[in-house]
């Protein structure tokens, strides 16, 4: 916790230090001080464009990960499926989100509909595909003594294959924590009247860059909460799986 | 409360068992060819041999592990539900604790909630007789090797199957444990069919009705050494001192002659 205030603190002056040299005025690169001060008198307006914002991106997480581990356990479950459905996921990968946004925001209106999407569609490959990799990676070693032990095929699936792909599981989970802003606020700078990509894009707009600034200030402190909450949760429900102390 | 009744408490008599393969390879490498082992009911068979002659593949062709393996039982009955196999590895879920580990096979057939209590009262006194009273709630990961072995032994005890084959079971354990623990396995698999397979001599010579020698490629059995009195042996009998001399000249002269070849 000490390290990350002092690696705030050391950017922080980096970019007090680059105002100063540059001389640049507020409008292109507004200092710290500044910003915080815009952070403090707009705090209301920032807050509520904030709100919609994490609402979306838990909304997205929640359904993404969901519609992940699920299309997960039908791959895993069936080799027919996964012939049909995984080049579909590859093809649904491959599209850039950026450019379905506008069609989204298209179909889905301007309201956070179109934004869970996005970040449904951002988030719904890493876990899957990770799940995936965890659910077909079963040690054999387990596998072969369910077998003589004469398991039920969905004890085999429920008490073996799934807590052993729980540590994949987690992997994928925390890349979808990282990406799933990013979702939604594509989605905003695309279509939208609420959330802090739009304010971003209002105060851009109006050259109120400090504005924009605290706006991405605050949403730089909500993806990193998040990262963390995620991976503390993740940590806390697959204790058995204690991390290597030196990993290298 | 009841510990694991000695022998076999049920009606499903212990079956002999005959396993015959006609080719088994690996990689080009050809195991086994026109193989067959016979394994009488009711008694234990040790399985010596040097390390990587077949002994573990051997162990789970008769689990119905490795397809290319006919196994018939004596009775004519399948022997599907009616073994209990260890691995050389122990194979416990990290994510149990050590008494659910030690009932896994109850928890993945589904066994009613009855039976699976009377299942965790027998496994916490076998467990405790195992030495693990007090890490019952431990989970695997905080377990040395020797206790991590104790637990699977005591799961595939548990599962109370007439056939129990064992891969090397007692390797991580020191010499007083290990012989305990021999003792406590032979006092409650009495009656049962037996595969133990193992590097050492004397733990076969204590435990074994028989004791088969495996060696060359594709494997060779030798004829059984059949063994008098009743396992578990006294370690300190001069008979089994002699004949454990002879065991490990026999496994001595194979390497020689391997190598000679």
């Amino acid at each position: 916790m000490a390290r990350a205030l002092v690696v705030a603190a050391g950017l922080v002056g980096l970019w007090q230090l680059l105002a100063w040299l540059t001389g640049a005025p507020p409008y292109i690169l507004p200092d710290p001080l500044r910003v915080m001060r815009t952070l403090w008198a707009r705090a209301d307006l920032i807050a509520a464009h904030a709100l919609i914002t994490v609402g979306e991106i838990l909304l997205g997480l929640a359904l993404g990960t969901l519609l992940g581990a699920l299309a997960a356990l039908v791959l895993a479950a069936s080799r027919r499926a996964r012939a049909w459905i995984l080049p579909l996921l590859v093809i649904s990968q491959a599209l850039p989100v950026f450019a379905l946004a506008p069609l989204l925001v298209l179909w889905l209106g301007y309201g956070m509909a179109s934004k869970v999407a996005m970040a449904v569609l951002i988030i719904f490959f890493p876990v899957a595909s990770a799940f995936f990799d965890g659910l077909r990676r079963t040690p054999p070693g387990w596998l072969e003594l369910a077998r003589v032990m004469d398991a039920r095929p969905l004890a085999l699936l429920v008490r073996v294959r799934l807590p052993a792909a729980l540590p994949a599981f987690a992997s994928g989970m925390r890349v979808a924590a990282a990406v799933a802003p990013i979702g939604a606020v594509v989605g905003e700078w695309v279509g939208s009247s609420a959330g802090l990509g739009y304010l971003m894009l209002h105060a851009n707009a109006r050259m109120q860059t400090d504005l924009m600034f605290a706006a991405l200030f605050v949403l730089c402190v909500l993806a990193l909460a998040l990262w963390f909450a995620v991976d503390r949760t993740l940590a806390r429900a697959i204790r058995w799986q204690p991390e290597t102390p030196h990993p290298l | 409360m009841p510990l694991l009744e000695p022998g076999h408490p049920s009606d499903d008599q212990p079956p002999g068992i005959r396993l015959e393969v006609a080719h088994l390879a690996f990689a080009g490498v050809t195991l086994f060819r026109d193989f067959v082992l016979e394994l009488p009911g009711g008694r234990w068979t040790c399985l010596l041999g040097p390390s990587g002659v077949g002994k573990s593949t051997l162990l789970r062709l008769l689990a119905g592990l490795l397809p290319g393996a006919v196994r018939s039982a004596s009775d004519g009955l399948p022997l599907r539900g009616r073994i209990a196999w260890m691995a050389q590895s122990d194979l416990l879920f990290p994510w149990l604790s050590v008494l659910e580990n030690a009932i896994l096979g109850y928890r993945l057939r589904r066994a009613p909630r009855a039976l699976l209590e009377e299942k965790r009262a027998q496994a916490r006194v076998l467990l405790a007789e195992l030495g693990l009273g007090d890490r019952l709630d431990a989970a695997p990961a905080t377990l040395s090797g020797g206790m991590r072995q104790r637990v699977a032994l005591a799961r595939t005890l548990l599962e109370e199957r007439p056939v129990v084959l064992m891969d090397e079971p007692f390797s991580a354990l020191d010499a007083i444990t290990r012989h305990r623990l021999q003792d406590l396995a032979a006092e409650l698999l009495v009656g049962r069919t037996v595969v133990l397979v193992t590097h050492s001599p004397r733990e076969a010579l204590r435990l074994g009705h028989e004791v088969r020698i495996l060696n060359g490629r594709p494997v060779r059995l030798e004829s059984p050494l059949v063994l008098a009195g009743r396992p578990p042996r006294a370690a300190t009998d001069p008979g089994l001192i002699a004949l454990e001399a002879r065991l490990l000249a026999r496994l001595a002269g194979e390497r020689t002659q391997r190598e000679a070849a």
